[in-house]
């Protein structure tokens, strides 16, 4: 029986789908105790809806001011606390989990496996690495916590129909003050979120302007789709930051994705592997994207985006 | 004196298409071109503009590697860090260990700040900033896009999955830094020259005592499953045809 532990990601006291995701992962390891952990200056939302999740066992939560915002210097130290009763931490591949897992593992002395896309046993598991075009498979000696960070994209969410209890714990020890949050700047969005959308259509360098982004918007909501960008189109400040897909950007993983004027590095496709189908569109028939593509349109994206927002 | 210990960690270069070795021990690294890690030539030129704003003295490169590191080592150097620490070794080191081989020289040199790039673009693991930070008991900054340093304190805005997070972080710490927190300068050939006259220590990974006692092992390299080739299509009507048949749109 294996104990695991998984660091819940909280988004305004709401439970982030990716935590699901980390309990799929963890149910691979065989005959495991699930427990999740939760912390935040108001758990209640989230730790409800985590007792909802399949085979968890206990939800744990450390309600404190402290912990309104996640900081890993200040999360850390808590999590050592609770995390050396177990043979397991595991959190999502997110920029919450990659700030604070690895942070976690120094603490406690061990490695971190980052982006678990398959348990092939135990202590030994399958990551990508070169921005998708190898993978590699690391071993844990025994003896050691395995702390991971979690591949969402490479995962399902668990099923709901969970009764775990919840239990409340108390903490106290000293936390660092170096380090203060100051601001979250989120550009407020009605659009479903990239990592979670059914579908997601996507703009690149192509597209030409902030303006002309808002062609895609109108038929993203007419297909019901998020909107992604990538690199270059975020570099031109076409969009911000969070709407990145890619290697340094976001993993994703919907079933339908749609890339109008892009390209198509590598860095690109690593985050759209995943995808169930792949359209591009794209006016340079050499363009890499058609090498992945499972449909592929040579044309004007203009046109095309206008054709399909009457059409769809 | 305020130092910037910059860390540099060679890698194939981003545009080389990376190929496994035929027994799956590796990926291929001989005649392939190297290069700086793209994101720690970043944090080197973050590094330097903090010092040409009279906000630090001396910037200093730390690299572990074998003798082959020079190269990028002396790019380094030509692009402006003042001196280079080689810390020679020829095994393979996991993020850890090579956390525990940073702190050794931050316990050394004592900066005020340490920059390096927020992941390393040949295993992405992700990790030796957060890791070096909590071994050091100092702040970390991750994933940064920019960096605003007063006397005893940092500014970092971090890129984040909800959008841009700003926080405050007190001196020393660490920052890892972000893809657009700037874009590094090119070096020119007098720079070349001078760079071969500046200082480059070569200390040996055993003299530092650490525990290098691989924690995460790598066992086996193979390729991803790669998706097969699709369909053309002419034109929109077709297109939605061909998503309305995978029943992907209604």
């Amino acid at each position: 029986m294996f104990k695991v532990l998984i660091i819940a990601e909280i988004d305004k006291n709401v439970l982030n789908t990716s935590t699901s995701k980390c309990v799929s992962c963890a149910m691979e390891l065989g005959e495991t105790e699930i427990d999740i952990l939760i912390m935040s200056d108001d758990c209640s939302r989230a730790a409800t809806a985590a007792t909802n999740i399949e085979s968890v066992n206990r939800v744990l939560t450390i309600e404190a001011k402290h912990n309104a915002e996640p900081l890993a210097a200040v999360l850390a130290p808590q999590i050592l606390e609770v995390a050396k009763n177990y043979d397991y931490v595991f959190g999502p591949s997110t920029t919450f989990g990659k700030d604070l897992m690895p942070r976690v593992a120094a603490l406690l002395n061990v490695g971190q496996v980052s982006d678990i896309m398959e348990v092939q046993s135990p202590r030994s598991f399958k990551r990508p690495i070169y921005a998708g075009n190898a993978i590699l498979t690391v071993e844990v000696p025994e003896g050691l916590i395995v702390v991971a960070t979690v591949r969402i994209a490479s995962w399902k969410e668990a099923a709901k129909g969970g009764n775990a209890n919840i239990q409340d714990l108390n903490i106290n020890i000293d936390l660092p003050a170096h380090t203060r949050f100051i601001s979250l700047n989120s550009e407020a969005s009605e659009r479903p979120d990239l990592q979670t959308a059914k579908k997601v259509i996507s703009g690149g360098r192509g597209v030409g302007s902030a303006a002309n982004f808002d062609l895609l918007y109108k038929l993203g909501t007419k297909m019901g789709a998020g909107v992604g960008a990538s690199r270059a189109a975020v570099d031109a400040g076409y969009v911000p930051n969070d709407m990145q897909v890619g290697q340094t950007g976001k993993i994703i993983a919907p079933d339908l994705y749609v890339a109008f004027g892009i390209s198509g590095a590598i860095q690109h496709l690593t985050g759209i592997k995943d995808a169930g189908t792949i359209v591009a569109i794209n006016k340079d028939s050499e363009a890499p994207i058609f090498e992945i593509a499972d449909i592929g349109l040579i044309g004007d994206l203009f046109e095309v985006i206008e054709e399909l927002t009457q059409k769809l | 004196m305020n130092k910037i210990l910059v860390c540099l960690k060679r890698v194939v270069d981003y545009n080389v298409r990376v190929r496994l070795k035929p027994d799956n021990t590796g990926i291929v690294t001989d005649g392939v071109k190297m290069s700086i890690n793209p994101f720690d030539e970043i944090a080197l030129e973050e590094a330097l503009r903090i010092k040409e704003s009279g906000k630090a003295d001396e910037v200093i490169t730390v690299t572990i590697g074998n003798e082959d590191t020079q190269q990028q080592i002396r790019t380094g150097l030509a692009m402006g860090a003042d001196r280079a620490i080689l810390v020679k070794a020829d095994q393979v080191l996991d993020s850890l260990a090579v956390a525990n081989i940073f702190l050794s020289v931050i316990k050394i040199e004592q900066p005020l700040l340490v920059i390096l790039g927020k992941q390393a673009i040949d295993d992405d693991s992700n990790q030796t900033g957060q890791m070096l930070a909590a071994l050091w008991d100092r702040p970390q900054a991750t994933f940064a896009s920019k960096v605003d340093l007063s006397s005893e304190c940092v500014t970092v805005t971090r890129e984040i999955d909800a959008g841009l997070q700003s926080i405050e972080i007190d001196l020393p710490a660490v920052i890892t830094t972000d893809l657009r927190l700037n874009e590094p300068r090119y070096v020119k050939l007098p720079d070349i020259m001078k760079a071969k006259k500046k200082p480059l220590e070569i200390i040996d990974i055993d003299s530092f005592g650490n525990d290098l006692t691989p924690k995460i092992i790598p066992k086996n390299w193979s390729s991803p499953k790669s998706r097969s080739k699709g369909i053309m299509v002419d034109n929109v009507d077709d297109l939605i045809k061909a998503l309305k048949d995978k029943d992907l749109v209604g």
